[in-house]
C-alpha cells in the first residue's frame, strides 16, 4: 500500500512538557483518516507538525514514500497538504473569491486577474459538488457554507491531502450530513483526508482507519469496521465508559422558572427574543434545541440579569426576578453555568481558588469586614477540585487559564452546584470536551435534577439535549415553536423543527 | 538551567548588557566609559548627598509607579498621572501655605488634600469611562494639559501676577534639620516613608480586601465580574480615583518635600510619564514598583554627575540611561536566550 | 508571564551586590584624599586650577543652546575663560539642568569642584541657589535673571523694558497698517517687562497705534509661536515682536512663509535676547529680520567675572545692566531700518540713558489681552 503521508516515531516537546510522544501516523491514498484524542491529547501539535507550524524533537515526515522537511506552512502548501481550520480564517467582508485568493493572488503586472480566479472556483465547487458562490459576501452565507469556502480554499492551491480540525463543530446536523457527503466525494476524486475529532459517531460513519492518541503517546490505528465506538472510547480515554445516559424517570414537581411573553433586544438594538414562554419546574431537565443565533444567549442573559428584558415578566419560584440586577438573581437561587467559560465563567488570570469565589467572595465566611478570608477561600476551593475531581498542575494556586477546557468547566460547574441552586442553567456546557468529561458532566446534571432541582440545559448538539432532557423545548426566531418528548422524537424532526419548518410543513 | 536561577539572571544580564552597549556608545562618542561609569556610580552612592538625592529622586517615581501599576492591575491605563501629580502638588503646596496648624494635623491635612485633588483629577477620566466609554487614555491625555495650564494660572493668580507660590510653612514640610545634617544639605525628606507605606496600603487593598478581589476581577475580565454581580462601572471610577490619589501624593513629595513651593510650568516634569516605565519595570507590583523605582531615580539622578565629573554630555548621558532601562524592560528576550543556550547544552 | 515575587527577590540582590561594590569604591578613594569626592577628573581640576581664577554655570531648563540667555551666559563665560587661559572642563565649565529638581546638585557638584565663581541662570533658580548660597557661606554666587538677597551672591537684572521700548519705537515708525504685536511666552514678570517696554515706545511715537498681544504660555511650543503670528499677520498686523525663546521661532517661520508667498509684502520679526538676524532669512537677499532686542547676559558675565578675579566681586549687591550699561540694546538691522528712524530710535536710547525717560517695567491685565 502507497502512503502519501508518513509521520513515523514523532516528539514534540515544550519546555518539558511532551505534548507529542512516538506517534506514527500513516495516511494511504484515498482514504478518510480519523485521528481522535482527548482535548489536549496532542492532536493539534501533531497536526501543526505536519503543517511546518512546530519542528519536531524527533521522528521524521515523508510525503509519498520521501523524507521532507517541512519548516513552514508554504512548504506544506507546495507538499500538497491543505488545512481546513476549526475556526474559519476568512475575512468577513470580502467575497468567496478574494478570500480563497487571498495570499496566493493570480495577478499580471500587479493586477489581480479576479475573474479568472471567480470562474477557476466556480469550476472546482461544482467538480466536488460543494455549490458555492464565488461572488458571494462570506458574512452573507452560512457557517457551513463558510467552512466549504475553507475546503475550496485548500483545494484551489492543489491540495491533495486535506486535514479537517473538529469540522462539524459548529454545525446543524443537516450541514453535518452534507460534509460527510463532500468528504466522500473528495475521497472519490483521489484527495486524502485526515479528519481530527473527538465525535465517535463521526468517525464509525465516515472514516476508514482511527489513529488513536491518549496524553501525547500514540496507542495505535485501528480498522474503522473493525471496531466500535466503546472500544474506541475506551483506546481514547483508557477506561471504560459509559454511552448511553443512565437516568430514571423524571418526576416534575413545582414551577420553578417561568418565563412569559419575553421581548430581549441584542447588542444591535434587534429584537432576538420575540414574546417567548417557558417553564421549568423542579425535578426535571428541559433541554432547549435550535441552532445558534435563534435567540438562545440573548434568552439566557435575559434570565440572568446580564440583559434587559424589553417586554413580559420572569420568576423564580414566583418571585418576580424581571430586570434585577445579576447579583440579585444569583441570590434568588439561581445557579449558571455561561455558554462561554472564558469570557463569563472565568478569570482567566486569577488562580482557580480564587475563581471558585466569584459569587460569593464578599459573604461569609470568604470575607468579613471587607478583608478577605484567604484560607476560608482556599478550603471551600480544596473542597470543589476534590469533589468534582478538577485536574490542576498546582491545587487551587493554578491560574485559570493554565487548566483544560474540561477541568475549567469542572470548576466552573462545581462552582454553580455548590451554591445549591434551586434552577441551574448550562448553556452549551460540553461545548469542545471530551468524552470523559461530558460524561461526568451530563451525570451531574441529573445528579442535581434528582435532587429535586429544577436544569435548564442550552445545546447545539442533538445528541446531548436527546439524551439528557426529560422535555425539549425547540427555539427558532426568538419563539419556542415546539415540545417534544425526547423518547417519541428523532434527529430528523427535530432538525427540521430547528431549520424552521414546522411539522405540518414538514409532512406536506 | 532551574527557574530560580533564570529569574534571578534575567535582571542582572539585562542590567549588564544595558551597561556594556551604553559603555560602547561612549566609547564610540569618544568619551572614557570607565570614567563615565564611576562618575555614575559616584553621582548615585558617592557620599550622604548624593545617596539622600538619590532616595529622594527616588521617592516621587514609586507613588507615580504605583499609581500607573494600580491602574494597570485594574484593567486601566492612567496616563494622566502628570496631571494628577500636577493638581497634587498644588493642593499640597496650597494647604502647606494657607493655613497654620500644628505639625501633626497640617502634614497629614496637606498630604491628604493632594491624594484627594489627584483623586479627583484621576475621578473625572473614570467616570467618563464608566458612564460614556470614552476611553481613559484619550481624557487623561487632555486633562494632563488642563492640569498644567489650570495650575499655571492658579500659581499666577494666588502670587498676585508672580510664578511661584508662596513657600509652605515649616508644619506642612516633610523636609527636618535631622535629615539634612545627615544627608550633608542634600533634599532628602520624610517623603519616602509616605511613599513606602503606600506600597504597603497598595499591597494590602489588593491582595487582602474584599475591594480588591473585586477590582482585579473587573480589570481582568470585565465580563464575568459583570456575571458575577459586580458594577463594574462603580469599580471602574473607583480603581482610576485610588491611581490618581497616588498620584496626587507623588504631587505632594515635590510640593511639601524637594522643593516646599510651586514655580509656573513651562512643560510637565516628566514624574508621570516615568512612573508607567516604573510600573512596567516592576510587573505592575508594589514591591516590584519599589525596584524599578530604584532603578529609575538612581539612574536619573546619578546621570547628573556624568557630565559633571567625567565631562560625557547631557545627550549621551540621556542614551545611556535609556539603553539601561530598554534591556531591563526587555527580558524577556533574555530568558529567551537563556532557554536556548539551556537547550543547545541538552542536546550536547 | 515572569514570576513576579521572584522578580522582586532578584532585583534586591542586585542592589545589594551594589550597596557591596559601592563600600570598596568608598574605601578606594579615602586613600586618595578625605574631602575630595570627586573621580581623578574633578581632584585634577584643582590641581590645575589652584591658583586660577575658574569659573562654571548652572543653565536652567532651557539647556545651553537655546539661543537665548543660557547660551548668552555660556558665550560670556567661554571669552571670559579663553582670555584668561583657560580650559573647559578644568578652568571653566558648565551644566545643564532637565528639571527644577536637579539645580541643587549641579549647583553643589560645581563647589564640589571648587570653581571660584558660580553663575546660576534664569529667574526659577533664585530659591535653589539662594538655599545652597545659604550652606555655603563662604562661596561666591552669581544670579543671573532674578533679584537675590545674599551677602555672598550678586544678583544680575536687565532692563528689558528699555530695550524693548526701543524696539516699540521702531516697529511704531515702520508699520504702514498702524497695527503691531507681541508675542510673549509665559505671563511673568520678565516678559511682562518686554511687553511693558514695547508697548510704552510704540505709543511714545504713536498714541493711537493698535498693539495686538498674546501670550501663548510657553516657551518650547513652535506651533503656538506659529498661530499666534498667522492670526496677527492675517489680521493686518505687519511688525511682531516676540519674547518667547522657542515659541518665537514659529513667529519667524510664519513670517518667513508670508513674505515668500509675497515679496512685496511689509512683514517683519523683532527677535529677542540674541541676535536673530540669521533666523529671518527668506532667501539670500530677503531677511525679515527688523532687528533684535539684545540682552547682554554674555557682557555681564565677563564683567563680574573680572571684577570677582580682581578681588572686587560685588556680593550682596544687585547690579542693574540697562541701556545706559549697554546691558540691552538693539541689534544692527543691516539697512533694514532707514536713517530717519535710526535717528529717532537713538534719540530715544539718548533719553533713556541719561534719566529723561523712565520706562515702565509692568503692564496692566488689561493691556494683556
Amino acid at each position: 500500500m502507497e502512503y502519501v503521508i508518513e509521520m513515523l516515531g514523532i516528539r514534540k516537546e515544550f519546555g518539558g512538557f511532551v505534548a507529542n510522544d512516538n506517534i506514527t501516523l500513516q495516511l494511504e491514498k484515498g482514504e478518510i483518516h480519523a485521528l481522535l484524542g482527548e482535548n489536549g491529547a496532542g492532536k493539534s501539535t501533531l497536526m501543526n507538525v505536519l503543517f511546518g507550524l512546530y519542528q519536531p524533537e524527533q521522528g521524521e515526515i515523508r510525503v509519498k514514500g520521501k523524507k521532507v522537511n517541512i519548516t513552514n506552512p508554504n512548504i506544506a502548501n507546495n507538499l500538497g497538504i491543505g488545512m481546513v481550520h476549526q475556526h474559519f480564517m476568512l475575512v468577513e467582508n470580502f467575497t468567496v473569491t478574494e478570500n480563497i485568493i487571498l495570499g496566493a493572488e493570480p495577478t499580471t503586472m500587479g493586477y489581480i486577474k479576479k475573474k479568472k480566479a471567480a470562474e477557476e472556483i466556480a469550476a472546482l465547487s461544482k467538480k466536488y459538488g460543494l455549490d458555492v458562490d464565488p461572488h458571494a459576501k462570506i458574512e452573507d452565507i452560512t457557517v457551513g457554507m463558510q467552512q466549504r469556502v475553507e475546503i475550496l480554499k485548500t483545494l484551489y492551491r492543489g491540495a491533495e491531502i486535506l486535514i479537517f480540525d473538529e469540522p462539524t463543530a459548529s454545525l446543524t446536523p443537516q450541514e453535518i450530513t452534507e460534509l460527510i457527503q463532500i468528504m466522500k466525494r473528495l475521497i472519490a476524486e483521489g484527495k486524502s483526508i485526515i479528519l481530527i475529532t473527538h465525535k465517535l459517531k463521526e468517525i464509525m460513519e465516515v472514516s476508514d482507519r482511527v489513529t488513536v492518541i491518549r496524553k501525547g503517546k500514540g496507542i495505535g490505528t485501528v480498522v474503522t469496521a473493525e471496531t466500535s465506538p466503546p472500544q474506541l472510547a475506551e483506546l481514547m480515554v483508557g477506561r471504560q465508559v459509559e454511552f448511553t445516559t443512565v437516568k430514571t424517570e423524571a418526576t416534575p414537581g413545582d414551577v420553578i422558572l417561568q418565563v412569559q411573553n419575553i421581548v430581549v433586544e441584542d447588542y444591535r438594538k434587534v429584537d432576538k427574543v420575540k414574546g417567548l414562554d417557558l417553564q421549568v419546574r423542579s425535578g426535571e431537565i428541559v433541554g432547549i434545541a435550535g441552532i445558534d443565533g435563534n435567540g438562545q444567549s440573548e434568552l439566557i442573559e435575559a434570565i440572568t440579569g446580564l440583559r434587559k428584558v424589553k417586554a413580559g415578566s420572569i420568576s423564580i419560584n414566583g418571585k418576580e426576578i424581571t430586570n434585577l440586577k445579576p447579583r440579585k438573581i444569583t441570590e434568588s437561587s439561581v445557579g449558571h453555568i455561561p455558554q462561554d467559560r472564558h469570557k463569563h465563567g472565568l478569570v482567566l488570570d486569577f488562580s482557580i481558588g480564587h475563581n471558585i469565589v466569584l459569587q460569593t467572595y464578599y459573604q461569609q465566611p470568604n470575607s468579613k469586614n471587607g478583608i478577605m478570608n484567604y484560607k476560608a477561600v482556599s478550603k471551600k476551593a480544596n473542597q470543589i477540585i476534590e469533589e468534582f475531581d478538577v485536574r490542576t498542575g498546582d491545587g487551587e494556586h493554578t491560574p485559570a487559564r493554565a487548566l483544560s477546557g474540561g477541568n475549567q468547566q469542572k470548576a466552573i460547574i462545581g462552582r454553580e452546584i455548590d451554591r445549591d441552586p434551586d434552577l441551574l442553567i448550562a448553556a452549551l456546557p460540553t461545548r469542545g470536551l471530551d468524552v470523559g468529561a461530558i460524561e461526568f458532566i451530563h451525570s451531574r446534571l441529573i445528579e442535581q435534577r434528582d435532587k429535586g432541582k429544577a436544569v435548564l440545559l442550552i445545546s447545539f448538539e442533538l445528541d446531548e439535549v436527546m439524551n439528557v432532557s426529560d422535555r425539549i423545548a425547540v427555539i427558532y426566531d426568538g419563539k419556542i415553536v415546539d415540545e417534544l418528548d425526547p423518547k417519541q422524537t428523532n434527529e430528523q424532526e427535530l432538525g427540521l423543527l430547528m431549520a424552521g419548518h414546522s411539522k405540518k410543513g414538514a409532512q406536506a | 538551567m532551574s527557574n530560580r536561577v533564570v529569574n534571578i539572571l534575567v535582571p542582572i544580564i539585562s542590567i549588564i548588557l544595558g551597561l556594556i552597549v551604553g559603555a560602547i556608545i561612549m566609547y564610540a562618542s569618544g568619551y572614557d566609559p570607565i570614567a563615565g561609569y564611576q562618575a555614575l556610580w559616584q553621582g548615585i552612592f558617592g557620599d550622604m548627598y548624593s545617596i539622600g538625592n538619590t532616595l529622594r529622586q527616588i521617592t516621587p517615581y514609586i507613588l507615580a509607579g504605583l499609581a500607573v501599576a494600580f491602574a494597570f492591575r485594574t484593567g486601566l491605563f492612567n496616563i494622566g498621572v502628570e496631571g494628577q501629580l500636577i493638581v497634587g502638588w498644588f493642593a499640597a503646596v496650597w494647604v502647606g501655605y494657607t493655613f497654620e496648624l500644628p505639625a501633626i494635623i497640617h502634614l497629614p491635612l496637606a498630604l491628604l488634600a493632594a491624594a484627594v485633588a489627584g483623586g479627583f483629577w484621576a475621578f473625572i477620566a473614570g467616570f467618563l469611562k464608566a458612564k460614556l466609554q470614552v476611553h481613559e487614555v484619550i481624557v487623561t491625555i487632555m486633562l494632563n494639559y488642563t492640569a498644567l495650564y489650570a495650575v499655571n494660572g492658579l500659581i499666577k493668580y494666588v502670587s498676585d501676577g508672580g510664578y511661584k507660590t508662596p513657600t509652605i510653612h515649616e508644619t506642612a514640610s516633610l523636609r527636618s534639620d535631622f535629615l539634612k545634617d545627615l544627608t550633608d544639605f542634600s533634599t532628602f525628606h520624610y517623603g519616602l516613608i509616605v511613599a513606602l507605606l503606600m506600597a504597603f496600603v497598595m499591597w494590602f487593598l489588593l491582595e487582602k480586601t474584599t475591594r480588591g478581589y473585586e477590582l482585579k476581577a473587573v480589570g481582568f475580565n470585565q465580563h464575568a465580574a459583570e456575571y458575577a454581580g459586580m458594577s463594574v462601572k462603580k469599580n471602574i471610577i473607583l480603581a482610576m480615583t485610588i491611581s490618581g490619589m497616588f498620584a496626587g501624593l507623588a504631587g505632594a513629595m515635590e510640593g511639601l518635600g524637594t522643593f516646599g513651593k510651586m514655580s509656573m510650568m513651562n512643560a510637565f516634569t516628566g514624574v508621570g510619564f516615568d512612573g508607567i516605565a516604573v510600573a512596567l519595570l516592576g510587573a505592575n507590583t508594589p514591591l516590584g514598583v519599589l525596584f524599578g523605582a530604584s532603578l529609575f531615580g538612581s539612574l536619573k539622578y546619578g546621570a547628573l554627575n556624568m557630565p559633571n565629573a567625567a565631562g560625557v554630555p547631557e545627550e549621551i548621558v540621556s542614551i545611556i540611561i535609556a539603553v539601561i532601562v530598554l534591556f531591563v524592560a526587555s527580558g524577556y528576550v533574555i530568558r529567551l536566550g537563556l532557554q536556548k543556550l539551556a537547550k543547545k547544552k541538552e542536546a550536547k | 508571564m515572569m514570576n513576579k515575587r521572584k522578580f522582586g527577590l532578584a532585583l534586591t540582590s542586585v542592589l545589594a551586590a551594589g550597596a557591596l561594590l559601592g563600600a570598596c569604591g568608598t574605601n578606594d578613594k579615602e586613600e586618595k584624599g578625605k574631602d575630595k569626592d570627586e573621580p581623578a577628573k574633578g581632584a585634577e581640576t584643582t590641581e590645575n586650577g589652584g591658583d586660577q581664577f575658574t569659573l562654571a554655570m548652572v543653565t536652567d531648563v532651557g539647556g545651553i543652546d537655546d539661543k537665548s540667555f543660557n547660551q548668552s551666559a555660556w558665550e560670556g563665560v567661554q571669552a571670559f575663560g579663553k582670555d584668561n587661559g583657560l580650559s573647559k572642563g578644568e578652568g571653566f565649565d558648565y551644566l545643564q539642568s532637565k528639571s527644577e529638581a536637579d539645580f541643587d546638585t549641579n549647583l553643589n557638584n560645581l563647589l564640589r569642584r571648587d570653581f571660584d565663581l558660580i553663575f546660576g541662570v534664569g529667574y526659577i533658580m533664585a530659591d535653589a541657589l539662594g538655599e545652597v548660597a545659604e550652606q555655603n557661606p563662604n562661596r561666591n554666587f552669581v544670579m543671573i535673571d532674578s533679584e537675590l538677597d545674599a551677602p555672598n551672591v550678586a544678583a544680575v537684572l536687565f532692563k528689558e523694558q528699555e530695550g524693548s521700548f526701543l524696539a516699540g519705537v521702531a516697529a511704531a515708525k515702520m508699520t504702514k497698517t498702524n497695527k503691531i504685536g507681541f508675542v510673549g511666552g509665559m505671563d511673568i514678570p520678565v516678559i511682562n517687562r518686554f511687553h511693558a517696554g514695547f508697548i510704552a515706545g510704540a505709543k511714545a511715537v504713536n498714541p493711537d497705534i493698535e498693539i495686538q498681544v498674546n501670550y501663548t504660555g510657553a516657551f518650547d511650543k513652535a506651533d503656538l509661536g506659529k498661530l499666534a503670528a498667522n492670526n496677527m499677520y492675517s489680521s493686518g498686523v505687519d511688525i511682531i515682536f516676540h519674547a518667547a525663546g522657542g515659541t518665537g521661532n514659529g513667529v519667524f517661520s510664519e513670517a518667513k512663509e508670508r513674505k515668500k508667498k509675497d515679496a512685496d509684502a511689509n512683514i517683519w520679526v523683532i527677535g529677542v535676547d540674541a541676535d536673530q538676524y540669521d533666523e529671518g532669512k527668506v532667501d539670500d537677499e530677503t531677511n525679515i529680520t527688523l532687528t533684535s532686542m539684545l540682552k547682554g547676559v554674555d557682557k555681564a558675565v565677563i564683567d563680574l567675572a573680572t571684577k570677582a578675579k580682581e578681588g572686587n566681586f560685588p556680593g550682596g549687591e544687585e547690579l542693574v545692566y540697562g541701556l545706559k550699561e549697554e546691558g540691552v540694546k538693539l541689534a544692527d538691522s543691516r539697512g533694514a531700518i532707514p536713517e530717519d528712524v535710526q535717528k529717532v530710535i537713538d534719540e530715544y536710547t539718548e533719553k533713556i540713558a541719561n534719566g529723561e525717560i523712565e520706562v515702565p517695567d509692568n503692564v496692566s491685565d488689561k493691556d494683556k489681552k
